[in-house]
Parts: C-alpha cells; structure tokens; sequence
C-alpha cells in the first residue's frame, strides 16, 4: 500500500505550512532521504525530506497551497499503484495561481510558546476559505477578479462590494506592472504600486506574538550608557592580531557573550514565566534578532555561557547566513532563554525591543556614540554604548533588571572578562 | 359505572319536557308510514355504514381516529328530521350520524375517510370533519367544545338575517366543562338566540364516567344562564324528536337558547383505537344492546305499528349493507388527491385567483 | 389634503364599510355604549344603532367563536380585540376554527371574518397586554395579518380587509392612534400584500412594519446627515399575504439589509424574512442580514427600560450601522 506523506510539524508553534515547490513530480523515483519539497512554516523555509523508498504516485496539495498539519501532501508507493487522497485528513487548500501568493492568511492561533506540544487548532486553517460576501464574490467573478487577491475591509477580513469595486480600480500588479517603470529615476509617481499584499505566513506570526508579548506582559525597561571605549579597543586588538586566521569578531559578539556571562551572574533574568510557575533556565540559549527581507528570525546560539566568544562569532555568523537564506531548521531557532536585538549597526542610539516569549527578558543594544563625557572630573571625547532591557515583571523586579545591566556594564567596560 | 337503562327517572327533573307518551306527540302523531319508515332507514343505513367503515378501517383503508357513533343512531336521526330550511347543525369530531341525518350520501362521506379526492371535504378533514353547508351542516370539529361558540355564531346569523330558524349545536357530555362552552351559554341566553345546545350523553367522556369528570347534572346548568333545559331518552327516537321540536319552536318563534341532554350509549370505543376495557364491562355494553338499542326499540314500535314487517326490515338492512358495500367499492375505486391539491382551498383568493384583490404570496416554502 | 389620526381612519374604514354592507357587524367588549376602550369606534353606535355594533360580554373564546360562526352563514363580522393580547383565550376560535374551516371542508365554507385591535408593547401595561402575535397568525396558513403603521394605510389596508372572503387579521397599534396623516377625502382602497417604500434610499434596506417603520425613519435622517448612509425603508403593511418582491428589488439595489421588528426574535416574521432574503437574494447581499427585534424576554413593566427593550430609533440607528460595515 502507498505511504501518504503528510505535512509534517516543522516547528513548535506551526499549524499550517505552504507547499513552496515540489523538488519532485510525479512518477520521479524516490529513494529515502531524498528531499520533496520546501516548505515554509510559520518560521522558515524548509525541506521535506522522503523516509520512504519509490515511486512519487500522486501529488495532493500543489505548489502555493496552503497545508493544514496532517494533511496529505503526496502519496509514495510502488510504480502503478493506485492512490486517493485520504478522505479522514483535511483536503488541502486548491492551488493560487502560481504567480499569486497564498491567500491572505489567517495565521492559525499560535499556541503558547512555552507550551511543548501545542494542540492542533480546530478552527479553519489559513487559505482554506476565503471569507467574501455573496454580491462581492459575484462580482469578483464577474470582473475576473481573483478574491484571493484581495483583502476584506468588511467585519473579519469579509470581502465586501467596495473591496471589489477597489480592486477593479486598482489592478494588482501582473496586469498593471508596466506602468510602473519610474524606478529610482521617476521623480515623480506613487512611492510605491499600491497593491494588497496577502500577510505571509512569518508576518502573521510576527505580528500575533509582538501583540501577544505587548498586551500579555507587563514591561520594565531600564536603560544603562556604558563607556564602549574599552569595549572597541579590544576589538580592534583582537581583529588586527587575527586578522591573518580570518576571525573578525563584532561588536555583537561581546554583546552575545557577554550577555550570557552577566545572566550567569544574574539568573534570575535567565527565566520564563508558566503562570503558576517560574521556570528558571539552567543554560543560556541567548538568540539574536535577524532581519530578513520580510521579517526577523531568531537563531539560537545554544550554551552561550558556555562558549567562547570566538565560538560564539563562529556561530551566530553561520546562524545568520542560514537564516537570510531561510534554511535554518527548527532547532537552530527554537529554545531561546534570552535574546538581544541589536539595530547599532543602523545607526539608532537605543530603542526598547519586544520580548519574544516566553523569555522573560530582552536585551536592545543601540550604536556607539562619540560624544563628551566626563571622566576624572575632565570633559573628554568619548564613546558610549546605551543598551535596554525590556523585562517581564512578573518574572523579575526592576532592581533585578538593573542588578542585571550592571553585570553587563562591568563586563563591557572590562571586556578582556570575556576571554577569560 | 353501572348506568341503569332506564330514562323515565330524570325525565321528572327535566320541567320543560314533553310529559306524555312522545309517540303521541304531534309531531311524531302526524308521521307518515314512509317517514316513519325512512327515520328507521337512516338509523339502520348509519349502522351498515359505520360498520362497514370499521371493516375498512382494520384493513388499513382508513387513517387516524374513527369515531363511531353506532348506539346514538336515534340522537342525530332524531333531531335532524325536525330540520326547517332555516335550522343548522354543527357537532363534534362523531359527526357520521349527523352527515347522514342530514342527508348527505354515504359515497363521498365513506371516500372521505378514505381520504380520497371524491370524499365530502376532498379527502381534507377525514372522518372528524365532514361539512355540507348546503345542507347547513357546518362539520364535523375536532377539538372537543370548540365547535360550540360557532354555533352560537349561527344562531347569531340567523336572526342577524332575520330568519325564523335555530342552530343546533351538538356535543358531547365531557364537553360540558370546557370554558369556551360556558361563554357560549352566556352569550346565547344574553342575546336570547336561536340556538339548542344538545349534550349527546353517553356516559362517557372518552374514558372517563360523567360521575368521575362533571360535577352536578349536565342540562341543569342551563339555569345558571338563566336559560330553558330538557333531558330526554335518546334511545328513542320518538322521545327525540318530541322533545327537540318542543325547544326548537321555543327558538325560531321566540328566539330562545336552551341546553337538552339527550341519554344514549355509544357500543364503540372512543375511537375503534382505543381500549374499550378500563372503564366499562362487556356486560354494560351487552344490556345496552340488548335493551336499549335504538335501532330496535324503533323497529319494534314500527312492527307493532304494523308499519314494518319481517320482509321489510330484511330490505332495509339489505339495501343498507349494499349501499355501504357501494360507497367502499366507490372509496376504493376513487383517486388520492395529489399533491398539487395541498395548497388548494386554503385561501379563498388563491382558489379564485380572477377575483383575487391582495398581492403578494400566501404560501411560503 | 386633511389630516387624520390613526385612530380617526379606522374609525372611518369603519364606518364606510358598515354603511356600504349590511352584512358587517362591529363586535366587542366595549366598543358600542362606551365609545371603544381606545375610542376607535366612537360614535358609530349612533350612527348605525345596537344591531350593527354591538357590546360582547369579557369572552374573547365565545365571542370571536361567535363571529366565526356567523361569518360561515355570510355575515361580516369585524371583532375588536381590547387587545390582540387576549388572542390567547381564544387561540382555538381564530387558529382551529378560522384558520381551517375552508381546508377542513374542502373549500366549502368561507370565513370572512375581520379581527382587530391593538398589539404592541411601549405602553408600560406588563408581558400580559404586550404581545405581538403577528407571527404566531401569520403561521397559520388560511388567515391573512395585517399591520398598518400609518392613517393612510390602515384606513385602505382595513376596507380591504372587511370585503376580503378569508379571515383578516389586523393589528393595530395603541402607539400610533393618535399619528396624523394625511388621508384623501375619496374612497380608496390599498390591497392586502403590497409593501410601500416610505423613503428611498442607496445603502441599506431597512424591513419593517407597524410602529418600526416610524423609528426606522428617523433613524434614517440620522444617517443621512451623520452618517452619509442612505437608508431605504419599506414597510411591509401586510404580512400574510407578503411582498417580498418589494423586499427583494430594493435588497438588488442597496445590497444590506437591516429588520426591525416590534417581535421577540426566536421564529419572528424577521426570520422568515430572512430566510426569504437569503434564498432569494443570496447574490444580492454584501452582508449578513442583521435583524433589531424587541430584547427577548416578557415585556418589562419599567417604563423607562421598555422603551429601551423594544426597538427605538436609537436602537435602529445602531443596528443600521452595524449592517452596513
């Protein structure tokens, strides 16, 4: 009998993925091992990987769709063998056309991050229904408009007449491209195609775990300005002296390691909180923020406290990479205990960042500033690090939280600390 | 219950009845030979025809409830002989012996039960509601005492039209309790109109005894409403139409109400479905039948009358099965109604759609 | 044109139709010596004498019974109903009797029989004088309901009534007998069934009859002066027989629909039309159809939170908006 591949859960809080593309069609021989597809879960692309040996004999969800957990993907079986789409398992969604993106999401509730095996939600998972009213779906049928390429304004997301009417107006970009050729040399135009673009998957998820973490949690921020002088001459030493072994270490990279030793210190901060209870974290896995080109991932330098800081520079470059290219897989970004966001490299002085739960903290770490300061009662240029902390109240006071960027301060103004 | 088969008794508390022998009664006094003969006719043609719709309905020809009203034979005979062109009958759900009394012919009636297009209401009221107005014979109605208050209506339209005519409205005795029948009462002997209501006793409400459901003797309520009331034998047909010709020319000549009781014994179940053991015995039943019945007390008289013979009967009874053969023969024979009839005669507008004045849909799906 | 009140125009459909057919007959508990509990009949015993409109004892069972009764011999009785609230004890009378008679005899007897009376809550009278039976009628296959909201239409809607062949039930509204309208001094009748647009509008079709059609409209000029939402109200008038059509083409031309109704919600005649709507017109709506019915419980007696339970303008208003976003 045929093995059904079913979409498989490739992370923590996912119900749903996207069949990006087949790697394999129909008919292809298929040996063990072998990848099938990619697949973008709720965190990253990913790859489905064959545990069985023959025949590709039928595809079930095709490429765009969205899959429910569970659902049939595609059967694997001797060659000529018959198979069905088993009729117990949600169908999957039909295909957006292959240019469209998938429609517009709604991102399955995500379960409690802290929660090890989330339940399968029962609501209808993304893509499978396109809420739209009974004229605006005659309508969109008879100007050719394609619902899944527009978004509701009506009461939960339903697409009404005036959407529409809106987007018979407003083209989407495939039939009005052309004429938006301006590019950087237009002075003049829209600043942009104005288009409704379906949430993705990682958006959606984004944007229900910052809301989540902003109205779930109560939030100290303390900030601290330490003197980075110490800090970027160590650097400097230490890039210059290894330059030849190719070890360009960054300023983020203290901050990582550093990080984890002042949570060693002060590990309290090392917590999460399981409403009748506090976790408190044995390791620090301290993630740092990633942008990507349509969001942040947060890979995992697992052990932190224990690694060096040449491991850790290592480690969060190949984490980084990975995750640019969407090919880190669940565990190089699930687990964190800590996490630090870092936007210095833009330019931003300090800004508070939103804790990612359930970590209980998050460490924002704004550029280096030259700047006067006083040192020894005289008016000097220097350079100054401002650094802050979101905290979770309920897990930790703010004299924890201080007790915490304290720790840091010293061990920034003293980074030689960091290679001991 | 021991009902005592004798009638005389109650006849001393009933101060409006007739006093002597009611064959002497004029009314019955100026009878002809062939209307005498014609009143034992319809009681026995309602018999055979009964009994033949029992045997229909035990072979499954029939739906629903049958009540029958074999045993009462002389109460809806009786009255209804006495029927002016301006009098009117409305009764309960045991209407066969009304329909026949007041002539209507056994083909569509017993096709009605069938519940054939051919029937008496088009095979849409089944055997609790055959109607004739044309008869004035307003039904033939399912919910006990609900009938009452029309017939009162009646009586009002006949005097509203001014008419010399009554309404009779018949019921049975465990309807007497209901409130719609009291408020009838009322308003009848308020507006003083030409209405008799007739309490067809047969001891029974369903199966409950009058004893165990009606407080007080039934007509006499009457004189609470201040209103006129008899009490006669309605095992005789003679003793029927003598003292139901005294009430109705009290109404159509002086616009007088008045409440009769008339005794009679149904044989029957309520319904041939229901247990006829819980509340009576097969003896009561037997003396009934043996004594009383009203079919024979009259064939008696009439033989000693000389007014019947051994032949006759014969052909009245044989000329009675083979019209109720007839109309089982014709009921069977006849069509459903379709289902495109269910929406028919619903509306009158919908059913005369030239003449139609409203708009917009009656029916709904 | 002159003006008269609600109460006036029944009065003088009345009055026209008992002096055009001695077959009708005004019956009811006090409707003759003492003028109507309502003054709806005021002066018509004098002008047409104790034969012709006559005082019933307190017996809704044997009275209206009564006037079924009549109405098989060819008489036209036009019963009031002190309130249509009474229609409980003598449920059997209109819904077995006049409802069935013709089916029941196979289309052999007629029942044209009129009752009348007011049905509405708002008056701080309690759960007992408060009901609103029009869809518990209007389930009844057999009869006819009708609910008049303006003078006009309850003089033409009655005057239909009383010559229609089958039983008319005609609920009226002790809110709106003292409503002027202008009402034209030559005979006229509004058949039974036809619904009337009484404002036009583009965005919203609000469903409604009886004293609603007055708070839908104004909640309607609230909406086009606050809200730039243009309401288009129709007013069924009649509710067996019933001019969906109307409903329909307006739903075709605003696409979102709203009904207001003086009813307790569970199986209204708003869920009927609503099921309608949505059969008929699934196409045509840009949204759910929203139903404002009176808050489902007994009428309460508190005079200031009755108004709140049954549907008022600002109820309307909000309900509207809701129905269109």
């Amino acid at each position: 009998m045929a093995n059904i591949i079913e979409m498989p859960k490739l992370s923590d809080t996912m119900t749903v993925g996207t069949l990006i593309k087949w790697l394999k069609k129909e008919g292809d021989a298929v040996k063990a091992g072998d990848m099938l597809a990619e697949v973008e879960t709720d965190k990253a692309t990913m790859e489905l990987e064959s545990f069985f040996d023959g025949t590709l004999l039928k595809i079930f969800a095709a490429a765009g769709s969205q899959v429910a957990l569970g659902a049939a993907l595609c059967a694997i079986g001797k060659p000529g063998e018959k198979v069905e789409a088993p009729a117990a398992t949600p169908a999957p969604t039909a295909a957006a056309p292959a240019t469209a993106a998938p429609a517009p999401v709604a991102v399955a509730p995500a379960a409690p991050v802290a929660a090890p095996t989330p339940v399968a939600a029962p609501v209808p998972t993304a893509g499978e229904r396109i809420k739209i009213s009974p004229l605006a779906k005659k309508l969109a049928a008879e100007k050719k408009i394609d619902p899944a390429r527009v978004t509701g304004s009506g009461p939960g997301g339903r697409i009404v007449r005036a959407d529409i009417l809106a987007a018979e107006k407003n083209p989407p970009a495939a039939k009005a491209g052309g004429t938006f050729s301006g590019g950087a040399l237009a002075p003049k135009g829209p600043v942009q195609e104005e288009r409704l673009v379906p949430v993705s998957t990682m958006r959606g998820v984004i944007a229900k775990r910052m809301l989540e973490s902003t109205t779930q949690i109560p939030y100290v921020y303390l900030d601290i300005e330490m003197d980075a002088a110490p800090l970027l001459a160590l650097r400097e030493q230490l890039n210059t002296g290894l330059e030849k072994e190719g070890v360009k270490l960054s300023v983020n990279d203290f901050i990582l390691k550093a990080s984890a030793e002042a949570l060693r210190r002060v590990p309290a901060v090392n917590c999460s909180w399981e409403g009748t209870h506090i976790r408190h974290h044995g390791a620090a896995h301290v993630a740092f923020a990633v942008a990507m080109e349509d969001g942040l991932i947060t890979p995992v330098i697992r052990d932190a406290h224990l690694k060096s800081i040449f491991q850790i520079s290592t480690e969060a470059k190949s984490l980084g990479k990975k995750a640019k290219e969407k090919k880190l897989v669940p565990a190089e970004f699930t687990g964190g205990t800590f996490c630090v966001s870092n936007l210095g490299m833009m330019g931003i002085p300090k800004f508070t960042a939103i804790i990612n739960p359930p970590n209980a903290a998050i460490l924002a770490i704004g550029t280096t500033v030259t700047k006067p300061v006083v040192k020894n009662g005289q008016i000097v240029v220097g350079q100054t690090l401002t650094v802050t902390l979101s905290c979770d109240h309920r897990v930790f006071d703010g004299a924890v939280g201080a007790r915490y960027l304290g720790a840091l301060k010293t061990l920034l103004e003293s980074p030689a600390l960091l290679l001991v | 219950m021991s009902k005592k088969p004798t009638a005389t008794a109650e006849k001393k508390s009933a101060p409006t009845a007739p006093a002597h022998d009611p064959a002497l009664a004029a009314i019955n006094a100026r009878l002809s030979r062939d209307e005498k003969i014609e009143l034992h006719r319809k009681m026995v043609r309602i018999r055979r025809f009964e009994e033949r719709s029992l045997r229909a309905y035990q072979a499954k020809k029939i739906g629903g409830f049958l009540h029958l009203y074999i045993g009462q034979e002389a109460v809806a005979v009786g009255c209804c002989s006495l029927m002016g062109k301006h009098d009117h009958v409305i009764t309960a759900y045991r209407d066969h012996g009304h329909a026949m009394a007041v002539g209507m012919d056994t083909k569509p009636l017993m096709a009605e039960l069938y519940g054939k297009a051919t029937g008496c209401s088009k095979g849409k009221g089944g055997s609790m509601h055959y109607f004739d107005p044309t008869r004035n014979y307003w039904g033939g109605h399912g919910i006990v005492g609900g009938q009452i208050p029309l017939g009162v209506g009646l009586a009002y339209g006949v005097k509203y039209q001014g008419n010399k005519g009554a309404a009779m409205a018949f019921m049975g005795d465990g309807a007497v309790n209901q409130g719609a029948v009291h408020e009838a009462y009322n308003l009848a002997s308020l507006w003083q109109l030409p209405v008799i209501f007739v309490i067809e006793n047969n001891g029974y409400s369903m199966g409950t005894s009058q004893e165990r459901s009606s407080a007080g003797a039934l007509a006499k309520r009457a004189e609470g409403y201040d209103m006129a009331w008899g009490v006669c034998d309605g095992h005789d047909v003679y003793e029927v139409r003598a003292t139901m010709d005294h009430f109705l020319r009290l109404a159509r000549e002086e616009s007088k109400p008045a409440v009769v009781e008339i005794r009679t014994y149904r044989y029957r179940g309520h319904s041939v479905a229901d247990p006829d053991n819980t509340y009576r015995s097969k003896q009561e039943i037997e003396e009934y039948r043996r004594t009383k019945d009203p079919i024979q007390v009259f064939q008696n008289r009439l033989v000693a009358e000389r007014v019947l013979d051994e032949a006759l009967i014969e052909k009245i009874d044989t000329e009675a099965r083979a019209e109720a053969d007839a109309a089982a023969d014709f009921s069977e024979a006849s069509p459903y109604p379709t289902p495109d009839d269910i929406q028919k005669d619903v509306y009158w507008e919908a059913d005369n759609p030239s003449e139609r004045k409203s708009e917009g849909r009656l029916f709904f799906d | 044109m002159p003006q008269f009140t609600y109460r006036e125009a029944i009065r003088h459909a009345l009055a026209e139709e008992l002096a055009r057919d001695k077959n009708v007959v005004v019956m009811g508990e006090e409707v003759a010596q003492f003028n109507g509990a309502y003054k709806v009949t005021e002066g018509l015993l004098a002008k047409f004498g104790p034969s012709r409109v006559v005082d019933t004892p307190i017996s809704e069972a044997g009275f209206i019974g009564m006037g079924i009764g009549a109405s098989m011999l060819g008489v036209r009785p036009v019963m009031e109903l002190m309130f249509w609230s009474f229609y409980s004890v003598a449920f059997d009378q209109i819904l077995n009797n006049a409802a069935n008679v013709r089916y029941m005899s196979g289309g052999q007897i007629n029942c044209p029989i009129v009752i009348r009376g007011p049905a509405n809550g708002g008056t701080n009278v309690g759960a007992t004088h408060s009901h609103t039976p029009e869809n518990v009628l209007a389930n009844h296959p057999g009869v006819k309901v009708v609910v008049p909201s303006t003078a006009y239409d309850a003089k033409g809607l009655l005057k239909s009534a009383i010559r229609d062949n089958d039983p008319v039930f005609f609920l009226e509204n002790t809110m709106l007998y003292g409503e002027k309208g202008e009402i034209p001094e030559a005979e006229y009748l509004i058949p039974l069934g036809k619904a009337d647009v009484k404002r036009e509008g583009t965005d919203l079709t609000i469903v409604t009859y009886g004293r609603c059609v007055l708070h839908s409209l104004a909640a309607a000029a609230i909406l086009e002066k606050e809200h730039d939402v243009s309401v288009e109200v129709v007013d069924l008038r009649s509710i067996r027989p019933l001019d969906i059509d109307t409903v329909l083409k307006s739903v075709a031309k605003t696409h979102r629909v709203l009904i207001v109704e003086e009813q307790k919600p569970f199986a209204s005649v708003g869920s009927q039309l609503a099921y309608m709507i949505q059969r008929e017109a699934f196409d045509e709506l840009d949204g759910p159809i929203h139903r404002l019915a009176t808050i489902d419980a007994p009428a309460i007696y508190s005079p200031p939170v009755e108004t709140e339970q049954l549907p008022n303008p600002q109820r309307v208003l909000k309900a509207a908006l809701a129905a269109v976003a």
